[in-house]
């Protein structure tokens, strides 16, 4: 089941995304645009010149509940998947929730099973990896290198990458926060960089406002934003809802990914957005592959989701 | 004022407390039942948002989504640690006031405990 929407406009020119492995966004960078890997015979067929990379998010090892009794089992599906692409990419970010209870052994299970892919792994953390007593596990495994909670920056061909924390230190009746000292020091971080310069951000909880009732945004987000608004392109990559969403504004395109563990409500439509329980024979369909389709042109979003089990 | 986690001490704290409410004569605030010093966390929510206890009552509270919680007080005056289902945490109130908690994981989720005077019913809302 895959449809294709195509009408006129280069795939090379336009910002599209994207297939879910299971749980992994494939993007390139080429010509300094970020797109995703369209379904795996484009991929092969694509021959980035630019960078590959992959997004995981919201594994929660540890999680054992109705909803996915086995968490351990679908990451390490996952992970095979990623195994077994066509083009290697040239490292994976994670977007967060790692664990599910910040577990030693959570940590330990996540790492043993991702480091299969024998990749880099660039993490930000989810508010369920912040859960042990002194919040040190995720900085013991994740944190070097990193400023704050576990904030940082790289640069790959060209693309600038930006992991940021909104997890921390959340105030009641709040949404996601940033605060005041990782705002400044993005500012900062972003000061010197030429405006060409494509903008990668990952963040944990999506940094617009998907559904506030349900805490899906950051409050301090729009400062943020403001900083990279004179950049021509920027992605934002999220997790933490455990779904696809796409957003695009001005120039930049807001992405959110599945989780490899479970799915969780569309906004409004359960009580609450605890995991949501599928029937077992369709797990791994919602776990499944989603192509997401954005033509900057048209402003348009297109998702086409995928099974599979075809 | 004491915290105490872990599902047995809370379980014996909540019947103790149980008993205390029930015991006590003046009960215009809340009924005299088990459950008023038991705050169940479903469909990430406080149920009840609002309590109203004697002071001296030990609340408990109990997880039972499947998602992760904590009760934090916003004058930090007590926090659990993230209670999985089943778990529960209990807090003893020995003073009069209001007091403001949330989960600091899903920070939407608030709730208040009121808590009266032990004695007499002046201080009564």
């Amino acid at each position: 089941m895959t449809s294709n929407n195509d009408s006129g406009l280069s795939r090379r020119k336009i910002l599209e995304c994207m297939t879910w492995a299971g749980t992994g966004v494939l993007w390139t960078v080429a010509g300094g645009v970020p797109r995703s890997m369209g379904i795996i015979a484009e991929a092969e067929a694509a021959q980035p010149s630019g960078l590959t990379f992959l997004q995981i998010s919201d594994s929660h090892i540890g999680f054992d509940k109705p909803a996915n009794p086995n968490a351990i089992g679908t990451l390490e599906e996952a992970i095979n998947k990623i195994k077994n692409l066509p083009v290697k990419p040239a490292f994976i970010i994670h977007t967060g929730d790692v664990t599910h209870l910040s577990k030693p052994s959570e940590f330990d299970d996540a790492d043993r099973i991702i480091a299969q892919t024998r990749l880099d792994v660039h993490y930000v953390p989810g508010e369920h990896d912040f859960l042990d007593d002194d919040q040190k596990l995720y900085r013991e495994h994740y944190g070097r290198g990193t400023k704050g909670a576990g904030w940082y920056s790289f640069d790959a061909n060209g693309v600038h990458f930006i992991g940021l924390v909104n997890v921390v230190d959340l105030k009641a009746g709040g949404l996601g926060k940033l605060g005041p000292e990782q705002l400044e020091w993005l500012e900062d971080d972003l000061k010197a960089r030429a405006a060409s310069t494509p903008i990668v951000v990952f963040a944990h909880i999506p940094l617009w406002t998907v559904y506030e009732q349900w805490g899906w945004g950051t409050e301090d987000s729009a400062r943020a934003l403001e900083y990279l608004k004179r950049f021509g392109s920027v992605t934002v990559l999220n997790g933490h809802i455990h779904q696809i969403m796409q957003k695009v504004e001005g120039n930049v395109t807001f992405h959110t990914a599945r989780s490899t563990a479970f799915p969780q409500p569309a906004p409004g439509t359960a009580p609450s957005p605890g995991p949501m329980k599928v029937p077992e024979e369709k797990l791994r369909t919602v776990l499944g592959v989603t192509d997401v389709t954005f033509k900057r042109g048209q402003q348009r979003l297109a998702i086409i989701d995928e099974t599979l089990q075809g | 004022m004491r915290a105490r986690n872990g599902a047995f001490g809370c379980v014996l704290a909540a019947s103790l407390a149980a008993g205390v409410i029930a015991g006590a004569a003046d009960l215009h605030v809340l009924s005299a039942h088990a459950a008023d010093t038991e705050v169940k966390i479903d469909n990430f929510a406080f149920l009840p948002q609002r309590l109203a206890v004697k002071a001296g009552t030990t609340v408990t509270w109990m997880n039972a989504d499947d998602s992760p919680h904590t009760v934090v007080s916003e004058s930090k005056l007590f926090k659990s640690k993230a209670l999985d289902t089943d778990d529960r945490f209990s807090f003893t109130f020995t003073t009069p006031g209001v007091y403001a908690y949330f989960c600091s994981v899903h920070p939407r989720m608030t709730g208040t405990v009121v808590v009266e005077a032990a004695t007499g019913s002046s201080m009564a809302q």
